[in-house]
């Protein structure tokens, strides 16, 4: 027996025992760091074994074929490009608000049904989508995920997808906006910050553009200083009398503030704010994970929620369902992500330098974002959780204040004082806490007292909380303003279609009109959600983990069609698996929320109580008059139309599968598009 | 070493912000286009900013 197989069993006991330990505590709180070292285990452990298996056996990934950066080498798109440099670059890419959010919204189950999730999903499923896509991509000059639909299924399942892909965006754009929204109203120090962001990019991108061409670190350096300083003087705004109410909104005015900036952000020049804040969020959020990894590790905090809460059983006050399937669908992003889909066929087939690598970039970063998720996971779980359920529980429960809120989580059975609620506002430097639905508070507040242990006691908390509201509000604005670009240039394509000169991406109607329409779509979802009295995220998130989960599906139904077209449908269990899992949960869910009887969970439902009152002449909260009933339930419809739409995409795909791969099999050789093995003759 | 640590850190920190080394597009430029033009660094880089939020490639969530 080597030395080295010997580190692999001690390595897989390490990992068994620190899962023993969280998983059967009871009662007792358990240390963060032992689910840090079972996730460790597990992801070395996966990547040695399984993904290994994958590229040697399922894929045969082969160095000696030229990649499409050896074939098309040009410098600019295509550079052959070092590994480690390139997983950073692929890490950046795939790294959102989405591992973020999710597990801050599941830890109202307790901590272990999401970690178990995020552990064996991020395996089976979500980093075996990454590197399958990509190796599908990089074999095929780096084309995009429609293309390659189109390419291996044909040219119908390929327009449904990018179809899809489109939606999900429009819904992505949506509940990130809302997130913002929930983290910056009635707290102008945070708003102070974030809008500082604006006239500091605006310095950067000028710096960059005409007074040091391309030195990016000395212009991300004058925004850092730059941030700092927002941060620290945001607290002298919110307590100044004059100040405070610039920057002090309810939510329905951050909706159309938002909506505003986002069409006027996207339509701007690049340089001059868009790319400046993309480069200033980018390493600022590769900072704060870092930052955040070293301080679990230094802090050791342990945790305070329960490893399992009552409300597995679906009557949680953050969002409503069971463990199954909703559990599944609101961690999407860090257990597996359709997204990434995406990522994994843009610009990073292309700079891959040799295939060998593609385990690495496709299998490793996934398992570096799932590490993400497992952090914001134990971010939550060391707050108190009387705290977390006043933060994350809906107003309509709470009522407004401290002494109402207090009753109100007691009751629920996680015991916290009016005082404990008052002080922890004070602590972090806000009016108040409750109802901060979202995520993005929660993970401030663990975030902070995490850091405030490594760095500054008490006193810096409230600076480490607007820190950690700047980290997250500055990357998702950065991925609402690009979001938004790109919906624009689809939707011109889309539109370009009937009118050719739609297309052109440089003249300013088109890109005017494709703006306004892709705004106003982000926009009515964000509005609907703004103005829910369950907070938007018990509508919103399921449809975005529903639409998200459902392109990861496609994207393993492709790699499993060219695993039967490659003929090695002996390996297809590989794709089937995760396939199977991920399309049992996301149908389950879509037909939850479309046909369960419970309001909370059911579209139809919700629309049909709705319906009943107004028959009967009365108002459900929070509509005061008929009309803002009728609204409500033409929302609800359209909600239901957008998942049953979800669902005809998926099933659709599922379709074309079986027929892609009934053929396959009927065919006595190899019938995939992949670019032979020699390049062509140029 | 830690020159060429730090040399790492600072190619990859660019090209997470999808500026690829300008060097490398030198190299490629003068070993297969001899004579043609090449962009000075700060076309380069603006090429490259241009080129990254023009695209149909969204960012993730």
């Amino acid at each position: 027996m080597t030395i080295g197989r010997i580190g692999w069993i001690l390595l897989a006991l390490l990992g068994a025992v620190a899962l023993g330990i969280v998983a059967s505590a009871r009662g007792e709180p358990v240390n963060a760091v032992w689910i840090v070292v079972a996730a460790v285990a597990v992801y070395l452990i996966a990547y040695r074994f399984y993904a290994l298996y994958i590229a040697k056996n399922v894929l045969q990934l082969d160095p000696s074929r030229p990649t499409p950066a050896v074939r098309h080498g040009d410098g600019l798109d295509f550079v052959p490009t070092n590994r480690n440099v390139l997983f950073g670059h692929h890490f950046a890419a795939i790294a959102g608000a989405g591992p973020l959010v999710g597990p801050v919204l599941a830890a109202q189950m307790g901590y272990l049904p999401g970690m178990l999730w995020i552990l064996a999903g991020v395996v089976v499923a979500g980093a075996v989508q990454d590197f399958m896509v990509l190796f599908l991509s990089m074999r095929r000059d780096g084309r995009s995920l429609g293309e390659l639909v189109r390419m291996e299924m044909g040219p119908v399942p390929g327009s449904i997808a990018l179809f899809g892909a489109f939606m999900i965006m429009i819904i992505i754009l949506a509940v990130l906006a809302l997130i913002v929204v929930r983290a910056l109203a009635g707290s102008p120090w945070g708003l102070f910050t974030v809008a500082a962001t604006i006239p500091l990019a605006v310095v950067m991108g000028v710096y960059m553009r005409w007074i040091r061409p391309g030195r990016v670190g000395e212009a991300s350096i004058i925004g850092l200083v730059g941030l700092i300083l927002a941060i620290v003087y945001g607290r002298a705004v919110a307590e100044s009398a004059t100040l405070a109410p610039w920057f002090t909104y309810t939510p329905v005015q951050l909706c159309w503030i938002l909506i505003g900036y986002g069409a006027v952000a996207s339509l701007l020049p690049v340089w001059l704010l868009l790319a400046p804040r993309d480069y200033l969020s980018t390493f600022l959020k590769i900072g704060a994970i870092a930052a955040l990894a070293v301080g679990i590790i230094i802090v050791a905090p342990p945790l305070q929620m329960p490893a399992l809460t009552k409300f597995i059983d679906g009557s949680g006050p953050v969002w409503s369902g069971s463990l199954f399937p909703f559990l599944f669908i609101t961690i999407a992003c860090g257990a597996v992500s359709g997204f990434h889909a995406l990522i994994a066929s843009g610009t990073t087939p292309k700079l891959i330098a040799s295939e060998g690598d593609a385990t690495f970039i496709g299998y490793g970063a996934m398992l570096m974002e799932s590490f993400v998720a497992i952090m914001a996971l134990v971010a939550a779980s060391v707050i108190e959780p009387g705290i977390y359920f006043t933060m994350n529980s809906p107003a309509a429960i709470l009522g407004t204040d401290a002494a109402s809120a207090a009753a109100a989580v007691s009751a629920m059975g996680f015991p916290v004082t009016p005082e404990l609620i008052t002080s922890t506002a004070a602590d972090v430097g806000e009016t108040t806490i409750i109802s901060r639905a979202g995520g993005a508070p929660t993970l401030a507040v663990g975030m902070a007292h995490i850091f405030s242990q490594l760095i500054g006691g008490k006193a810096m908390m409230a600076f480490w909380y607007h820190f950690a509201i700047l980290f997250e509000a500055l990357f998702i604005l950065t991925a609402v303003d690009a979001g938004t670009r790109s919906g624009r240039f689809m939707l011109q394509d889309l539109i370009g279609l009937a009118v050719p000169s739609f297309r052109n991406s440089s003249s300013f109607i088109p890109a005017l009109v494709g703006t306004l329409v892709c705004v106003g779509a982000w926009g009515f979802f964000l509005y609907q959600g703004v103005t829910d009295p369950l907070g938007g995220v018990n509508t919103l998130w399921p449809l975005f983990g529903i639409s998200n989960q459902m392109l990861a599906a496609v994207a393993l139904m492709l790699a499993t069609a060219v695993l039967f077209r490659m003929k090695r449908e002996r390996f297809a269990w590989v794709t089937m698996i995760p396939t199977t899992w991920l399309l049992a949960c996301t149908v389950t869910a879509s037909l939850l929320k479309l046909f369960s009887a419970t309001p909370a969970v059911g579209f139809l439902a919700h629309a049909n109580r709705y319906s009943d009152a107004l028959a009967a002449g009365t108002l459900l909260a929070p509509a005061k008059t008929a009309d803002e009933m009728r609204r409500i339930i033409t929302n609800d419809y359209i909600d239901a139309a957008l998942c049953a739409l979800f669902l005809f995409v998926v099933l659709s795909i599922l379709f074309y599968t079986i027929r892609t791969c009934l053929a396959a099999r009927r065919m006595a050789e190899p019938s995939v598009h992949e670019l032979p093995l020699v390049a062509a003759a140029e | 070493m830690i020159r060429r640590l730090l040399a790492r850190a600072a190619e990859t920190a660019r090209l997470m912000i999808g500026q690829p080394p300008y060097e490398a597009y030198c190299t490629h430029m003068a070993q297969t286009h001899p004579g043609e033009p090449v962009m000075t660094r700060a076309e380069f880089f603006r090429n490259r900013q241009d080129a990254r939020f023009n695209s149909r490639n969204g960012r993730c969530c």
